[in-house]
């Protein structure tokens, strides 16, 4: 059993839990992530690892609910107990002194962004980030984001905070105008590949956070493979971090859709059992 | 010569196990073993044992049976394996033990699984149990994985009196026990009973802990301070289709389909939360026991029609025979000799079809195969995790660890491996042989444990 340690809200449908585990908050490295699985009946459930305290055992997630699973998550509060976290999983991001790094998170992905943000910064890159929200309210971390970046600047859709627009004008602009040495990009897959084509005429490395549908996350049944150029990749041993250029987000666009029919069965019996 | 048929078990009817997963052998009766036992011919020198790849003393359990002393037959089977409820069930007798049966030559063999199986389910209702004390030798060993090979390996250990952790990656233990062979051909209760008696031992099982993430091998040996390793990880890393349309949604791994059905319970959506995604009409690529332990789960969830399609002839299946019998009693449609050479796709990303190639001596002939769902059951490989977290491990070039035959060891000191992820090139990878090289790895981990540290004192630091 785990105990979630703290429980913070970030809006109506996204929050962070702190969680005690320190086996895995001393060998978590960023870009990893882990699979929760709250009791006997739920989904194992990957979520990337936004922060981690060997010193404290402890581990943070950021989860958005987006069905039944992280919907039930909801409910659990401080000192409440979940039956599993594996974990870490999946390769670390590289970490090196690149030199001049863009880190780019859209929404949620903001929060797995962190860690690597802070890493690359402990080891001498020079860090611009750029987070972008739908709209203020949605914002979190900011000065988390701002302690580690040299340059930082936020977005919102509606112009409601920080500049007006998406994430990936920012990013243009910048690599417009200098010699960018990586670009790292997380969020929902249709930012990360719009960040891929922003890069790609300028030949940078982009990296970015692929999440496909996850079973055991270790390697086992395939449900998380990836085409990466002429080449498939599982997303839980081999990435998640992975070549932006390369990934066929079309085709995992696609997939993310395959159990579309069930999730909303399992939604709808979710609703009816807790009305809002 | 015996005259007396060989005892069938009684099955459920077809049209009763396409509506559940309740087991469909149901094992002997006392009197249906009884009567079996009295047909083994009790040789002199008998080829039966020589079949098996333990080399059980089968006369000799067979002939407690005989007396109705299966305690006596219990111990006996578990000289050799520790797991006669479970090897019982899924061992190929028809090309192992029973194979080898003299009576086979004339008439039909012993049927030695049905009769091991009995003694090892009676085993289980009675509580019977390893009763010698343990003495504790103050070492520690980790196992890696909780497949057969592992727990036969911590069996094994505990019994010498080492403390034994199992590091288990998934929530629940027993590989492919637990995850892949379906609850109607090894009901779980019987895994988890055996697995309850090691834990009994003192062995102690730590599950969703994938080792080379959380600890590395050096870890282990290091700050963790065991004196060895074994390592039993399986090679379950599935084989890709490439063909064209293997990325559409519909496709699925073999492992990814059984996983969901049997870890996940995802048979029992929404209740349980995982969704198994199975369409109308499935087809199974391939055919060996992976293939048709899918095709006949597809089955009980509903569909209209069940395919195996299969570039061999039957004969040609590594499967076990009994289990093509029943899936084709419960209705499973075989398509052999036939290749599948592309899944092609509907407007929005789904499997609509297969086209499929038809060849025997009279030609070729294509057809397109009307289905919704591809599982494809190609085999597995190694997995790659704990090589590249342990780059002093030797591995061959298909990426499974090279060992000493003969006690197991790896390139590493005090690393020992066994069963899936130690198989070369084609080898036959069964419970029984994952077993088998458990046990000769225990065996070796002991003397090894014994020399070095009779010339050290302690073991040595972790060296490549
Ligand atoms: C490596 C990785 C890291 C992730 N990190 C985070 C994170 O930090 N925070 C966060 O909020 N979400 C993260 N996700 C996504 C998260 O796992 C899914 O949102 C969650 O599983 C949805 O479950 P559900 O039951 O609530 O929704 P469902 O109703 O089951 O699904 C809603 C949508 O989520 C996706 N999804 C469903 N099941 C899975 C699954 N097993 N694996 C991946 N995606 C799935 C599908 O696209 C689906 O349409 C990550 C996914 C991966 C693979
Ligand atoms: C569907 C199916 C049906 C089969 N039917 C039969 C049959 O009827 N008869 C028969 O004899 N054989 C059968 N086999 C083959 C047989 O199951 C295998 O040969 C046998 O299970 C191999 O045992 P193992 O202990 O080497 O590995 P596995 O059973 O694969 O177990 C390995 C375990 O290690 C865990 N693991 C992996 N990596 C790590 C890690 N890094 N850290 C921690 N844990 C890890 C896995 O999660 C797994 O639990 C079948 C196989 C399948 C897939
Ligand atoms: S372990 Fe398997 S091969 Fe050996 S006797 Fe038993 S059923 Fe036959
Ligand atoms: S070979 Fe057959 S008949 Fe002879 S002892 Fe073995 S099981 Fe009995
Ligand atoms: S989640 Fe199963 S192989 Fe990656």
């Amino acid at each position: 059993m785990f105990e979630i340690t703290a429980v913070e809200s970030f809006s109506p449908s996204t929050f962070l839990w702190e969680i005690n585990a320190p086996e895995i908050a001393r060998a978590a490295r960023p870009g990893q992530f882990v699979i929760v699985h709250c009791d006997e009946t739920s989904e194992r459930i990957p979520l990337t690892i936004a922060d981690f305290d060997a010193v404290k055992g402890t581990i943070t997630i950021v989860i958005q609910a987006a069905g039944k699973g992280t919907l039930e998550m909801m409910a659990y509060k401080a000192g409440d107990r979940i039956s599993a976290v594996a974990g870490p999983l999946g390769e670390p991001s590289e970490i090196e002194n690149f030199g001049t790094v863009v880190l780019v998170g859209g929404g949620l992905g903001a929060a797995p962004v962190y860690p690597i943000l802070r890493a690359l910064k402990l080891k001498g890159c020079h860090t611009i980030s750029i987070i972008g929200f739908r709209t203020k309210s949605l914002v979190f971390w900011e000065g988390r984001f701002r302690r580690y970046s040299d340059e930082s600047i936020i977005v919102t859709d509606d112009g409601s905070y920080g500049e007006k627009g998406l994430v990936t004008q920012p990013l243009k602009d910048i690599i417009m105008e200098r010699q960018i040495n990586r670009v790292i990009a997380i969020g929902p897959l249709v930012m990360m590949r719009s960040c891929a084509e922003v890069t790609r005429p300028f030949g940078v490395r982009t990296i970015v956070s692929v999440n496909p549908i996850m079973v055991d996350g270790t390697g086992m049944c395939g449900s998380c493979r990836v085409s990466l150029g002429d080449e498939v990749k599982f997303a839980c041993i081999d990435g998640p971090d992975m070549d932006g250029h390369l990934v066929n987000f079309d085709e995992l666009i696609i997939r993310q859709k395959r159990f579309v029919k069930y999730e909303k069965q399992s939604l709808a019996l979710y609703e009816k059992k807790c009305p809002k | 010569m015996s005259k007396i048929a060989r005892q069938q078990s009684t099955h459920l009817p077809p049209d009763t196990r396409r509506t559940n997963f309740n087991e469909v052998v149901c094992g002997y009766t006392e009197t249906e073993a009884l009567t079996e036992s009295g047909r083994c011919l009790q040789c002199k020198d008998p080829l039966c044992t020589s079949g098996c790849p333990v080399r059980i003393n089968i006369k000799g359990f067979i002939n407690f049976v005989s007396k109705k002393d299966y305690k006596g037959a219990y111990k006996t089977i578990t000289e050799a394996n520790l797991f006669p409820s479970i090897c019982g069930r899924v061992c190929p007798q028809d090309r192992q033990c029973e194979a080898a049966c003299i009576l086979g030559k004339k008439h039909e063999p012993v049927s030695i699984g049905l009769l091991e199986r009995f003694v090892g389910d009676m085993a289980q209702q009675n509580g019977w149990q390893e009763t010698r004390p343990i003495v504790p030798i103050n070492r520690t060993a980790a196992i890696i994985g909780s497949g057969p090979a592992g727990l036969a390996c911590a069996y094994d250990l505990a019994k010498a009196g080492v403390s034994v952790v199992v590091f288990e990656a998934l929530h629940l233990p027993g590989g492919v026990l637990t995850y892949g062979i379906p609850e109607f051909r090894l009901p779980k209760e019987r895994v988890f009973k055996e697995i309850e008696n090691l834990t009994r031992l003192g062995v102690t099982i730590e599950t969703n802990r994938v080792i080379g993430r959380i600890h590395t091998i050096e870890d282990l040996m290091g700050r963790l301070s065991f004196d060895v390793v074994f390592i039993g990880t399986g090679a379950g890393y599935p084989k890709n289709l490439g063909i064209k349309g293997d990325a559409l949604n519909g496709v699925m791994s073999a492992n990814e389909f059984l996983t969901r059905v049997n870890l996940m319970r995802g048979f029992d959506f929404p209740r349980y939360g995982t969704p198994v995604g199975m369409g109308k009409n499935v087809a199974v690529i391939g055919c060996g026991n992976t293939a048709i332990d899918s095709a006949r789960t597809a089955l009980r969830l509903g569909p209209e029609n069940v395919y195996i399609v299969y570039r061999r002839t039957l004969e040609e299946s590594p499967a076990r025979k009994e289990e093509i019998r029943h899936a084709i009693e419960e209705g499973v449609q075989f398509i052999c000799l036939t290749e599948s050479k592309e899944i092609i796709s509907d407007n929005e990303g789904w499997a609509k079809g297969m086209n499929c190639v038809q060849k025997d001596e009279t030609g070729s002939s294509e057809f397109l195969l009307n289905v919704d769902t591809v599982i494809y059951a190609l085999g597995t490989m190694a997995n790659p995790i704990i090589a590249r977290t342990t780059p002093e491990l030797t591995i061959d070039k298909a990426g499974y660890i090279e060992t000493n035959k003969e006690n197991m060891i790896t390139s590493i000191q005090g690393v020992f491996a066994g069963g899936d992820i130690t198989r070369s090139g084609g080898a036959f990878t069964t419970v029984i042989h994952a077993m088998s090289t458990g046990r000769r790895a225990a065996k070796g981990m002991l003397e090894y444990l014994e020399a070095v540290i009779a010339a050290n004192g302690r073991p040595p630091k972790f060296r490549g």
